[in-house]
């Protein structure tokens, strides 16, 4: 075993050569790993969009919607909600909804499809409550000057009419849009969107 | 010394050759080989829609996802359209309506769910293929059965023919044939009245039949024969580096 | 190199470590044994030079070993121990979870692969006696590893809650119904109720999961530590370390690292090769690695037509079956005949009288009218003794040389007639029962056993070959 005719060069070339290769092919084999963490087909199939008639909500009402296990917020907006929510730039935080919090064909001012229809996730962007309708224009304890909109209980975020975040509020972010759909005038299909939306 | 090896070398000989003779003694049912092919993705779909059509209504499938069928090239809504009854999800599974305690009841025993059965079926007689092919064209007209069935490959099955109009009624007929030096008497079935297809185009019929339960019982095996092969790829690979690395290490040792 | 400790270290064949490294290596030296671990178990550990192909296997077994850990830590995470639901979560796993179907494959070819590699490792040891001394507990370990591996398999085979699982569970814990007094109380109790069921299966997956892991471990470790203090044995059975150079370094040994780990990579790149051949192409193995009647959900009210243990179990899964009533008279006068023996050339008066002794007690028990035993109980004591004599191996062996290399005609002879009889009783196992296949069985059983209790005897008669001092290339 002697030292010198050992081509150190050589040896470097393939322990480094093996070694890579050798990560490579253990990158690979934790890809399935890794994967299977993922939902699966069934948490994929109870999360298959759901479809809601809203042919029957009253204006000023809202109704839950469960889809892939989260509440989803369809609320009829009143011709006056929509108003406040027209006044309300000033105190939110993100007003043109300039943040991916909602797909393309609702990232304008009422942040949503139809301006009637708010389709929203009721969880609280901060840590994940879900907050409370607050729907009337009132003075509230939390807000001596509350336009009306959704209160979260947990640690005192506020949200307007069109899921817009309050400034100075713990959450970050405006409430989120899911995809959705209409299938008819009053027929919405939450999960899935149309084609080219 | 010498004799005892020899006594050795004979019972290690008997030791050896004894499992061939035992496995030349086990008789099983001959098994027809099913002319299936998992590549055919027009008789996948063929058989996807029989299956449905006659064996959904009695037999579940209850680890099998409809849009699973994606793999065997069908889209969603051809799903939707062409095998889903109403208010079934394209994620659902393909589970059965009939009361299993009826089944029971009917059949003498719940029929089974078939989602591996292909898989099940296997032995060392033939694959699960093989067996479901010869089940389903071995039906023949019984009446000491309480179907008025029974099966060649199955006897005394509490199946009964659901398929008899497609293939038509076939009867047990005995058959002298000459074996090695003796005549022995064989069974073989014979049809009796022809159904609504010919003969041939029964056990096509069958054979696409079969070929989808191949690929329900796993959906996956096409696939994993691709990964596969570039991982085999990969380690032959990894192979030629890490031997020359240890080459070059091992010229220390002499 | 910034820190030096008391003995320089030397990292052959890597280049300098550069000062940042080498500072941190300091720091946790001080605080943890890392580099005389390093030094103690890789780059100072010297191995015989002479490994040849079947010293691959203990390393891969260790691979096999942390394969079967983390695929089943992934399992685990969909599976559901219930009667209710475990067949329809594995075929969750094989469907509906993304890459299920290759953790699951990976850890039911990992099953069969371990025996495989455990087999093999543990023919290695009888063929060069890596069991004699000094290295009788590295053997016991190792024993202590196959018997808990046994275990573990056994257990994991009722989790899918296949036909296969549900009678194989049945049968085996049935064994233990052989056992006089306490036997049908004790089967009500490891199964935790009058059949196998859903208390079965819960307890059997705790031990698979939990309990036989950590045991495993324990032992592995124990093994390894044990190997490393008296050094690894060789083809040619010879110590290393009776010649050493100046530095106190075994002549013919080289340091596992980085010899050795380079080689077992090439072995591990083999091996896993061929492992990826049965995942990927054939994963049911022909119905041995995943046996077909498995794909049907257990159904306490119907046994198979055709049921036997998976593989691995079922040389003793023959011997098991070989035990029949008229069976007793032969295993009788067999005891009697080995007492014989043992009296005609022990010198010792009191070894004499105590095989005369126990010999007396056993065929009482096997032939003594109303004392015996019935053939059931011989049949699981029979099964039980044939994975427990391996356990007495190092005090079998009374010849003068270790390896097969030097032994004579009869020992080689011997081994060559045990291998034959393990395969042919495990081909028997997996058969249905015939006439014929029950005398091969019994002719088995008899040769199994003779392989061990007449060594002491044949290894010393043996013809050997004087032993090299130094180890051959």
């Amino acid at each position: 075993m002697s030292e010198k005719d050992t081509d150190q060069g050589k040896r470097q070339f393939l322990v480094a050569a093996t070694t890579v290769a050798g990560g490579v092919a253990a990158g690979a084999a934790a890809v399935p790993f890794v994967a299977s963490m993922m939902p699966s087909e069934r948490a994929k199939a109870a999360g298959a969009p759901v479809e809601v008639d809203v042919g029957a909500l009253a204006p000023g009402e809202r109704i839950t919607v469960e889809w892939r296990g989260k509440p989803v917020w369809v609320v009829r907006r009143t011709k006056e909600m929509l108003d406040t929510i027209r006044g309300n730039d000033g105190n939110v935080a993100d007003p043109g909804s300039k943040k991916p919090m909602q797909p393309a064909y609702a990232a304008n001012e009422f942040r949503s499809i139809k301006d009637e229809y708010l389709v929203v996730v009721g969880i609280c962007t901060h840590l994940g409550c879900s907050p409370v309708d607050k729907f009337a224009k009132q003075a509230e304890a939390f807000d001596p000057n509350w336009q009306g909109g959704f209160y979260c209980p947990c640690h005192g975020s506020l949200f307007d009419l069109a899921g817009r975040v309050y400034k100075n509020r713990p959450a970050p972010d405006n409430l989120v849009v899911p995809p959705h759909k209409y299938l008819s005038d009053t027929r919405i299909l939450i999960g899935e969107e149309s084609k080219g939306a | 010394m010498a004799d005892n090896m020899k006594k050795l070398k004979t019972l290690i000989a008997a030791l050896l050759f004894a499992p061939a003779l035992a496995l030349a003694a086990g008789a099983d049912v001959r098994l027809d080989r099913a002319p299936i092919n998992e590549n055919d993705q027009a008789s996948l779909q063929r058989g996807a829609r029989h299956f449905v059509n006659y064996c959904l209504n009695c037999h579940s499938a209850n680890y099998m996802r409809y849009n699973r069928l994606q793999d065997i090239g069908l889209t969603d809504q051809q799903i939707l359209d062409n095998l889903v009854f109403t208010g079934v999800k394209v994620g659902d599974l393909m589970r059965v309506a009939m009361d299993q305690k009826d089944a029971k009841e009917w059949f003498g025993a719940a029929p089974p769910d078939l989602t591996v059965i292909a898989r099940s079926r296997a032995s060392h007689a033939g694959s699960g293929a093989d067996w479901l092919y010869s089940y389903l064209r071995g039906f023949y007209r019984d009446a000491e059965r309480p179907t008025g069935w029974n099966n060649t490959v199955y006897p005394n099955v509490g199946m009964p023919h659901v398929l008899w109009e497609l293939q038509g009624e076939q009867v047990l007929a005995e058959r002298k044939v000459q074996a090695a030096g003796y005549e022995k008497t064989e069974h073989v079935l014979k049809l009796d009245k022809p159904g609504k297809l010919s003969a041939v185009e029964y056990d096509q019929m069958v054979a696409d039949l079969v070929n989808y339960m191949v690929f329900m019982g796993e959906p996956v095996r096409n696939d994993r024969k691709i990964i596969g092969l570039f991982v085999l790829l990969a380690l032959g690979l990894l192979f030629v580096v890490t031997y020359a690395l240890k080459k070059e290490y091992w010229k220390d040792v002499h | 190199m910034a820190a030096t400790p008391k003995e320089p270290v030397q990292f052959r064949g890597a280049g300098p470590l550069n000062a940042p490294i080498s500072d941190a290596l300091t720091w946790v030296d001080q605080r943890f044994p890392l580099m005389s671990l390093w030094r103690d178990h890789l780059s100072q550990y010297y191995a015989p030079k002479n490994f040849n192909f079947w010293y691959f296997f203990g390393s891969l077994a260790m691979l096999v070993l942390v394969i079967q850990i983390v695929t089943g830590i992934f399992l685990v995470m969909h599976y559901k121990p219930s009667a209710a639901e475990a067949f329809a979560s594995v075929e969750y796993i094989m469907r509906d979870v993304p890459g299920g179907w290759f953790i699951r494959y990976m850890h039911s070819t990992g099953a069969s692969a371990f025996f495989i590699v455990v087999y093999l490792h543990m023919f290695r040891g009888l063929m060069y006696g890596s069991y004699r001394q000094p290295r009788e507990l590295i053997w016991i370990f190792g024993m202590l590893i196959y018997l808990c591996l046994m275990a573990e398999a056994f257990f994991g085979y009722l989790l899918p809650w296949g036909q296969m699982s549900f009678w194989g569970a049945q049968v085996i814990v049935n064994l233990f119904g052989a056992i006089p007094v306490i036997g049908s109380d004790l089967v009500d109790w490891i199964r935790g109720d009058f059949v196998v069921s859903d208390a079965t299966l819960n307890r059997f997956f705790a031990f698979h999961v939990i309990a036989l892991p950590l045991v495993l471990l324990g032992l592995v470790a124990a093994h390894i530590m044990a190997l490393h203090e008296v050094g690894s044995n060789n083809p040619d059975g010879v110590e290393i370390k009776k010649n050493k150079d100046a530095q106190g370094r075994p002549l013919d040994g080289i340091p596992f690292h980085p010899y050795y780990t380079v080689k077992d990579i090439v072995g591990v790149v083999v091996f896993l090769f061929l492992f990826f051949l049965v995942v990927f192409f054939m994963p049911e193995m022909g119905g041995y690695f995943l046996e077909f009647n498995n794909f049907i959900p257990a159904d306490p009210l119907k046994t198979p037509p055709h049921i036997a243990p998976v593989w691995y179990f079922t040389p003793y899964y023959s011997i098991l079956r070989a035990i029949t009533e008229e069976f007793m008279l032969v295993l009788a006068i067999g005891v009697a005949a080995y007492v014989v023996l043992i009296w005609l050339t022990a010198r010792d008066t009191r070894i004499k009288l105590a095989a005369a002794a126990i010999g007396l007690v056993v065929v009482v028990l096997m032939k003594g009218g109303p004392l015996a035993l019935d053939a059931k109980v011989w049949g699981v004591a029979m099964m039980g003794a044939a994975t427990l004599i391996f356990f007495v191996l190092p005090w079998l062996d009374r010849s003068p040389v270790k390896s097969i290399r030097y032994k004579g005609t009869l020992f080689r002879t011997a081994l060559t007639i045990f291998v034959i009889t393990f395969i042919v009783l495990g081909y028997y196992g997996v058969q249905t029962v015939t006439p014929v296949g029950t005398v091969i069985s019994q002719i088995g059983t008899l040769l199994y056993f003779a392989f061990f209790l007449l060594m002491p005897w044949y290894s010393v008669m043996d013809k050997t070959k004087p032993e090299p001092d130094r180890v051959t290339m």
